[in-house]
């Protein structure tokens, strides 16, 4: 077998419902997205030949492929990083297929996060396997005896410099969150589907990290899955739906920066992987901020959006507040985002949901479309991807 | 494992904060803390401190490495007040704060002896120790004159 660069696309996108109880192990639902991504995309589930996933997912890869009856697997990986990293499974794929090494790459995330175990809750003390190595959260540790137990908490930190240095107040932020669940809200998925917010709402939810964040500033905690098959350009245009092109994906994480617990870099008022992510995807593809469409962006709390809005380069350092507060982030603005409703609206399936957005964004089949949609970018934060039309 | 360290004052209350969880690249560093000391690590060769503690110096890669007082005074870089859910092992919602040291690291610690509506981000601080459960001490930090 000679390998030669083979361009990449994704051809299909499957989830579950998004709930609160599925009633469901994580492995059922992961079998269900997987299956759902094959049929969406007329590729037989035997065929998978790689598999990737988060390191933190439950499910294990030989027991999915039992499920999906995969018949002879080439490639496994997990990614580390949470969901910061989401967008590096696209990145991983892309790669597997560019070099000719798989053929059709199954990557999912399936999780009962919210009916059998709490993501935003105090960790489980019998239980720390979150904070051991392998998942690029070495710091957390040091936040544990000081009572910075969860994400809001060790997010909210993060955030703290940026809010202060720009005079972002949370009324601010309310904004992000009240627009993504305009956009959920017309989206039958999203768990709050026809619950839009005001911005009193948003002030009048309790505090969680006072004085930064609120409970409206916080994603979901979901239980449902999502699964995306990614094969070569060719064979998509093949297959039953319009292929998206990966026109380039990366990952960065610059020196001294971590996932979620990243006080350790030099100016807390960046986010310095964001930034990684925004210079490659640009120098790889030769498109810049004005050439996107829409963004579908890593929202597990509503600064990440702000900070990667800045690093990216739609707007300057401390701008973001005002141009998410001036609608430019809404349906008709100059980048709608996260037209599903994000993982504040639709769900929290650690940012997989998000690019399965991205995808029908480029395809034209959202709920929330946005018009002539030619590039789409992903970014998870330490990840990124821009989808593109064939 | 470090000493345990002599029990608190017949009166005081018992610590209910949960002990650091200790691996082998931090333990001088938790240990020191038990005594109340305050250290940070340092290269023996270019001089840079680097937290938290590593085994190499990112710098030089030297695996040289001391371990030396820190002064103890630093600025609040950022701070927040943990409201839902509470954390374990807080009779009151602490101050979480990343406090810049003096030192050119940063840490995350509390910020003990303030009120949070004087809570102000660059106010100076100066570290303390508070007891944990399994008779450790931490780190913490109060405000400075």
């Amino acid at each position: 077998m000679t390998r030669k660069f083979t361009e990449a696309a994704i051809a299909g996108i499957g989830a579950t419902e998004f709930s609160k109880a599925s009633g469901r192990s994580e492995l059922q639902l992961a079998a269900e997205c997987s299956l759902a991504a094959c049929e969406d995309a007329g590729v037989d589930p035997r065929d998978i030949d790689g598999m990737i996933t988060f390191t933190i997912d439950n499910s294990d890869e030989i027991s999915l492929a039992r499920c999906l009856g995969v018949k002879d697997l080439a490639y496994t990986t997990r990614i580390p990083g949470g969901g910061a990293a989401a967008a590096g499974t696209i990145f991983q794929a892309m790669a597997l297929v560019n070099a000719g090494l798989c053929q059709n790459v199954l990557i999912w995330r399936a999780m009962n996060e919210r009916s059998q175990y709490r993501f935003g809750q105090n960790p489980n003390q019998a239980n720390m396997s979150g904070y051991t190595a392998g998942h690029g959260t070495g710091s957390l540790l040091w936040c544990i005896p000081y009572g910075a137990m969860t994400p809001a908490s060790w997010a909210a930190l993060q955030a703290g410099r940026y809010m202060h240095r720009y005079g972002v107040t949370n009324r601010d932020l309310g904004y992000v969150s009240v627009q993504q669940r305009k956009y959920a809200a017309t989206n039958p998925k999203a768990w709050f589907y026809q619950r839009p917010i005001t911005l009193e709402d948003h002030q009048n939810s309790k505090w969680i990290m006072e004085p930064l964040l609120r409970l409206l500033d916080c994603c979901q905690e979901s239980d449902g899955g999502v699964a995306i098959l990614v094969t070569s350009l060719e064979r998509a245009k093949d297959l039953k739906q319009p292929p998206v092109r990966i026109l380039g994906a990366t990952q960065s994480i610059p020196y001294n920066v971590e996932v979620i617990s990243n006080y350790y870099h030099d100016d807390l008022t960046v986010m310095p992987e964001a930034m990684g992510v925004a210079r490659r995807l640009w120098a790889m593809t030769g498109l810049k901020p004005s050439d996107m469409q829409c963004a579908m962006i890593y929202d597990a709390f509503t600064p990440h959006v702000l900070l990667q809005l800045e690093a990216f380069g739609f707007c300057k350092p401390g701008e973001a507040k005002d141009f998410v507060k001036s609608g430019q982030i809404a349906i008709d603005g100059a980048l709608p985002v996260n037209t599903h409703g994000g993982l504040l609206g639709e769900a929290y399936i650690h940012g997989m949901n998000s690019m399965a957005e991205g995808v029908r964004q480029v395809r034209g089949t959202s709920v929330n479309q946005v018009k002539n949609v030619q590039h789409v970018l992903v970014s998870s934060g330490m990840a990124g991807a821009i989808l593109a039309r064939a | 494992m470090s000493e345990p360290t002599e029990p608190a004052a017949e009166a005081a209350p018992k610590p209910t904060r949960i002990a650091p969880i200790v691996t082998p690249d931090a333990k001088s560093f938790w240990a020191a803390a038990d005594r109340e000391e305050f250290i940070g690590q340092k290269c023996s060769d270019c001089g840079r401190f680097r937290f938290p503690p590593r085994p190499m110096c990112p710098h030089c890669h030297s695996l040289a490495r001391e371990e030396v007082p820190l002064s103890g005074r630093g600025t609040v870089y950022t701070w927040a007040v943990p409201r839902h859910p509470p954390p374990f092992g807080f009779r009151e919602p602490p101050i979480i704060a990343v406090i810049a040291l003096e030192e050119g690291i940063r840490m995350v610690s509390n910020v003990v002896g303030v009120k949070i509506e004087d809570m102000r981000h660059d106010m100076p601080v100066e570290v303390t120790f508070e007891p944990t459960m399994g008779n450790h001490k931490v780190p913490v930090f109060r405000p400075r004159r």
